[in-house]
């Protein structure tokens, strides 16, 4: 065994300069990008060691990757057996996670030296994003699903905080406040689940809980609810929180309005990492879904091959280019929840799983990419809108080369890194949904033919009047894009098999052409139909959208679930239930009080007049009293 | 002499002194001098008693020490603590001493002010020091009534029918009780022996159960008032948007807690027999609170009613944490009492604080302060994360823990309550991010708000006092933690001996 201390520094450093930002960062003025970059390329460089020695050398014992904790204290004991700890946790996924994230991150911070250079609250945004990087960094070495759930609230504000980052805007306003109610809303659902899951098993801790032989996976056959084990239910609470950071449908409605953040916060948060919080989730509780509740996983199957159908058509009619991308990313998440959805446990059983994580990986670097090509697109033309844009291949090189690149990738395109991620997980699911597998290859064409409407609208077509000339960005935004090219070239090039496994033995993935090929002729349809369509300025696109009016109508309107949910809340729970109850406590709770007193002050002021000082009046009483008392005395002794 | 006198012989010393002063700027300055060194003593109260436990003193309560008061009513001054009690004076202590600086700035009659304000908080140091029921009440008495003329004279808005409203209530909870507390002094001698207000006492005793049956309810609905419980909450929002600053923030912060802790240490702990058999009832009326308070407060319009409602949320869940009767749950119920007591100080700190600049608690009227007062911005920010259960913060630990131990009841009555008491983390959201997105953020709708002064030093103070504590229990709760679960261990005995 090693040493690996060290990886609390990739922790603590982010927080270091959070604090030192948040609290100081006013004094630093320019010098904070700089700060917070030189910190997360430190993290960085950790990540990459601790990957390096836990692959490599200390990592695989006897044919399996063990999970070591480099680090365990506890922070609350609860009851007797549970018990919160913070500590680190390494294992196959945690550290592939680490190199993600810190890779992303440092990404998107050197970029944003450059994208928010003139922004005020410069060093603010710097601090924020560390603190995301933290919180993201430490949900991922959870050694527990208590210290997960901490971090994930964490990385939720970081969210709001960023999405708001801009928050004189009343739209980003909104936005952020959505994002962490749904959210919130969801992590009720994750809160419920831990409660559930730890009541039956007794431990919060990853390691106890995802033994194969352990008493908790046993514990899954206990007492049922509405046909389902205790454990199903338990672990389908706990994806509803995962569905919710992920933006599963139907909790996925404030994904596209947190685009209303700076586009680097898109890249990392919305696109990169904390989104796919939902995927590692549920992988990191893998074999107690796969053995204990395979109906559990079955719901994430289907769930995520929804949801990826279900935005690929909704970004196919959006406009603005940062929510096609975040449409893009939800359809995305959803490969990878099908791929965790198909998987089994085990060996090559366990390829849906590998796919899964792979998908996550190559997806993390793809989609940055777009991202940061996004914003640096936006950057140059001052709009979000396609519709203002065109030609801006002449004008932006680096940006339109890099952004080719992606766009292949994402449509799968052989030899770039989605194919591999991509075509395993179809694999997977050819062989155990085939449902899931025809939906899923048909998202493949759409996604396709969605990022490349993208593509041709924006660096070909007709070029619109420009106010000012567009010009490429600086250095410090081309080098993250060139960086994460080159990744997204070569990402698929790992043999991913051999280290992150559902069981963690490494075994040999062999692709099978049947799928690989119609996959890969479906993605080439889909860009040949946007080619056609987009290339140039035509009027097909228009004919084809007023030909499908009705359904286009409702996919552009996003099938108008903001109206739904919108409906619910200002509706129902403000005008229904809250206005209501903050009327019957002013009126009838309060009133009742009131009345009381009322009716006491009532009662005095009736009263007052037995004292009222006359004399005539008290012997007028006291004389009929005292008649009355004799009358009483008479009637009853004197028969 | 006892240590634990000595939290009331300060305030009582810095009042003497108070009288002396002349002008407001004595006066605030004796205050916070009177009340520094209190806070230190709390502080270093806090490791004496750690210190005892250390070397070994498992006594139930320490420094203990009784002496004769009234002798042919047995009544005693008997004064002793326990790590719960010990966390209370504490919390009492930084939000008074926060108060102090949050009421820098009064001027019309400063010298009364803040006498009444410091006799205020020598009645709740008492509470938490006595173990005899009598001078209990009698300091919860002392810490009552001030109240009436501090929001009578130096409240805003309808001040007099307030202060009228929260006084009245609180006494009526108060008649219950000296009922409560008389019914449980006269039912103190099972073998004949002398009657005692002695809680150590009577708790070796079993009080009849017919008694029970009577003084349990009429205790913890006395108790209760205090703790804000539903339906008998309504003196919390009227009297919080009346009262000054400080005194909001004392009465939130720590007299409301006299409620939580009276039930736990007379109404539950002298009474274990009846607090099985009628807790289902409040436990009822709690979660009712809970979720009730919540949803309360998302309708408001006032920055005051929207925490007062909060509060009765929070403070709902104090007593639904007693009442789920575990070790756990209690644990978290002492916490989320000094968590609340903290961050309702902070909120009512804060608002008093915009206030003074806007002249305005309606937050339809302001908008975008984050721009000109990002100091109060960002804390109020903090405030409402703690307020929301975010990690790092104190009000996460409480919560969790609540949640985590009545999570282990298993039958269907309890596992209602726990999930519908749960649900309260998305309520709790939504209201705070409301107020937060309107008050702080957008663009500034109002053109007098453009060049309000952020923070001065002693708001500073005040706010960042209190900001560290909160983080410091969000951040490290675990020896908070075991300090008052070590403590926890009489009423517990008390409890699962009453099956």
């Amino acid at each position: 065994m090693s040493n690996f201390n060290y990886t609390l520094f990739i922790v603590l450093i982010p927080l270091a300069m959070f604090l030192l930002l948040g609290l100081q960062g006013h004094k630093f003025k320019k010098l904070s990008g700089i700060l917070g970059t030189t910190g997360l390329g430190i993290a960085w460089i950790l990540s990459l060691i601790t990957a390096y020695q836990y692959f490599f050398v200390y990592g695989n014992v006897g044919g399996v990757f063990k999970p070591m904790l480099a680090y365990n204290s506890v922070w609350l004991q609860m009851t007797e057996t549970l018990h919160i700890d913070m500590g680190i946790l390494l294992d196959p996924i945690s550290v592939m996670m680490l190199v993600v994230i810190t890779t992303v991150s440092f990404m998107v911070h050197i970029y944003s030296n450059g994208y928010m250079k003139d922004e005020q609250g410069f060093a603010r945004f710097f601090a924020f994003l560390s603190l995301f990087t933290f919180s993201m960094l430490g949900l991922v070495i959870a050694t527990n699903i208590f210290q997960m759930y901490i971090f994930w609230e964490l990385v939720g504000v970081s969210s709001y905080l960023l999405i708001g980052y801009y928050y004189q805007k009343p739209s980003a306003v909104s936005a952020s406040k959505k994002a962490f109610i749904v959210t919130r809303f969801a992590d009720l659902g994750f809160l419920i689940g831990i409660l559930l899951l730890s009541f039956n098993t007794k431990t919060f801790d990853f390691i106890s809980l995802t033994d194969i032989h352990g008493p908790a996976i046993a514990c899954g056959a206990g007492a049922s609810f509405l046909g389902l084990s205790v454990m199903t239910w338990s672990l389908i609470f706990v994806f509803m929180g995962g569905a919710g950071k992920s933006a599963m449908f139907p909790l996925h409605i404030w994904l596209p309005d947190a685009m209303e953040g700076p586009t680097p916060v898109s890249a990392l948060i919305h696109a990169a990492t904390m989104v796919v919080a939902g995927v590692y989730l549920v992988a990191r509780l893998f074999p107690v879904y796969a053995i204990s509740a395979p109906q559990g996983l079955e719901v994430v199957g289907y769930v995520g091959c929804f949801s990826s159908l279900f935005a690929a058509v909704i970004a196919c009619t959006q406009y603005d280019i940062k929510r096609v991308l975040a449409y893009s990313t939800m359809s995305q998440i959803g490969y990878m929840m099908v791929g965790l959805g198909v998987s089994h446990y085990g060996g090559e059983e366990g390829l849906g799983f590998m796919a899964s994580m792979f998908h996550l990986f190559t997806h993390a670097m793809f989609k940055a990419l777009l991202f940061l090509g996004a914003g640096a697109i936006i950057h140059a033309v001052h709009t979000n809108e396609m519709t203002e844009m065109g030609g801006l291949r002449k004008y932006l090189p680096i940006t339109h080369i890099t952004f080719l690149i992606a766009c292949l990738t994402i449509a799968g395109i052989p030899l770039l890194s989605a194919f591999f991620s991509k075509d395993e997980i179809l694999t997977a699911a050819f062989h155990n949904n085939k449902l899931i597998f025809f939906v899923q290859l048909f998202v493949a064409g759409l996604t396709a033919f969605y990022m490349f409407r993208l593509y041709f609208r924006v660096f070909w077509n007709k070029e619109p009047h420009y106010h000012h000339t567009p010009h490429e960005s600086p250095l410090t935004m081309t080098i993250p894009l060139m960086f994460l090219a080159v990744c997204s070239i070569f990402a698929g090039y790992i043999p991913f098999s051999q280290f992150v496994t559902s069981d963690s033995k490494p075994f040999e993935s062999v692709m099978e052409m049947g799928i690989a090929i119609p996959s890969v002729v479906v993605g080439l349809f889909g860009i040949l139909i946007a080619f056609v369509m987009y290339k140039k300025e035509t009027t097909l696109p228009d004919r084809i959208s007023t030909g499908f009016s009705f359904f286009y109508k409702w996919a552009f309107h996003k099938f108008y679930f903001d109206e739904l949910y919108l409906f619910v809340t200002k509706k129902i729970i403000f005008r229904f239930i809250s206005r209501p109850v903050a009327w019957f406590d002013r009126h009838i709770v309060d009133g009742t009080m009131n009345g009381i007193s009322a009716v006491t002050n009532y009662v005095s002021f009736q009263i007052r007049g037995f004292q009222s000082g006359q004399l005539q009046q008290y012997a007028y009483v006291f004389v009929s009293g005292l008649v009355g008392l004799a009358l009483v005395i008479l009637y009853a002794f004197v028969k | 002499m006892n240590i634990l006198s000595l939290f009331v012989i300060i305030p009582l010393i810095t009042m003497f002194s108070l009288m002396l002063t002349k002008g407001f700027k004595q006066a605030r300055l004796v205050a916070a001098i009177g009340m520094g060194i209190q806070l230190i003593m709390a502080v270093v109260l806090v490791f004496m008693y750690l210190h005892e436990r250390n070397t070994g003193n498992t006594q139930e309560m320490v420094f203990y020490d009784s002496s004769m008061w009234f002798p042919s009513l047995n009544i005693t001054y008997t004064v002793g603590v326990d790590g719960i009690a010990v966390a209370m004076i504490m919390l009492t202590a930084i939000v008074v001493f926060a108060g102090i600086f949050a009421s820098w700035d009064v001027q019309f009659l400063t010298k009364e002010f803040f006498i009444s304000l410091i006799l205020l908080a020598s009645g709740v140091f008492g509470f938490f020091i006595c173990l005899d029921l009598f001078t209990m009440f009698l300091f919860y008495e002392v810490a009552v009534i001030p109240m009436y003329l501090l929001i009578g004279l130096w409240g805003s808005g309808p001040k007099e029918y307030s202060a009228m409203k929260l006084t009245l209530m609180l006494m009526g909870g108060s008649a219950l009780l000296l009922v409560g507390l008389l019914g449980i002094y006269f039912n103190s001698n099972p073998g004949g022996t002398q009657l005692t207000f002695n809680i150590l006492s009577i708790s070796k005793i079993v009080i009849p159960m017919s008694a029970q049956h009577l003084f349990f309810p009429l205790t913890f609905v006395g108790f209760g008032v205090l703790g804000a419980m539903f339906p008998l909450h309504t003196w919390s929002p009227d009297g919080h948007a009346s009262a000054p600053t400080a005194v909001s923030m004392l009465h939130a912060g720590v007299l409301m807690k006299l409620g939580g802790y009276g039930c736990f240490r007379v109404a539950m702990f002298l009474m274990p027999q009846a607090a099985h058999e009628m807790g289902w009832i409040f436990l009822i009326l709690t979660t009712i609170s809970v979720v009730y308070g919540a949803f309360g407060a998302i309708a408001q319009k006032d920055l005051k009613y929207i925490n007062a409602y909060s509060s009765v949320s929070h403070c709902g869940l104090v007593l639904f944490a007693l009442l789920m009767m575990n070790k756990t749950t209690m644990d978290g119920a002492i916490i989320q009492m000094i968590s609340h007591g903290l961050m309702t100080a902070l909120f009512f700190a804060l608002i008093g604080m915009i206030y003074g600049r806007t002249h305005t608690r309606l937050i339809n009227e302001m908008g975008g302060l984050m721009k000109v007062i990002p100091f109060l911005a960002v804390v109020y920010v903090i405030a409402g994360l703690a307020s929301l259960g975010l990690p790092g913060l104190s009000g996460f630990v409480a919560e969790m823990t609540i949640f985590v131990g009545s999570f282990q009841h298993p039958d269907i009555f309890h596992r209602i309550c726990t999930i519908t008491a749960c649900a309260s983390i998305v309520i709790t959201a939504v209201y705070i991010l409301r107020v937060v997105g309107i008050l702080l953020f957008g663009p500034i709708n109002n053109e007098h708000h453009l060049h309000l002064t952020d923070a001065k030093w002693y708001e500073k103070t005040s706010t960042v006092t209190l900001v560290l504590a909160i983080a410091g229990i969000g951040l490290a709760p675990l020896w908070l933690s075991n300090m008052i679960g070590d403590s926890l261990g009489p009423i517990m005995t008390q409890l699962s001996n009453a099956f």
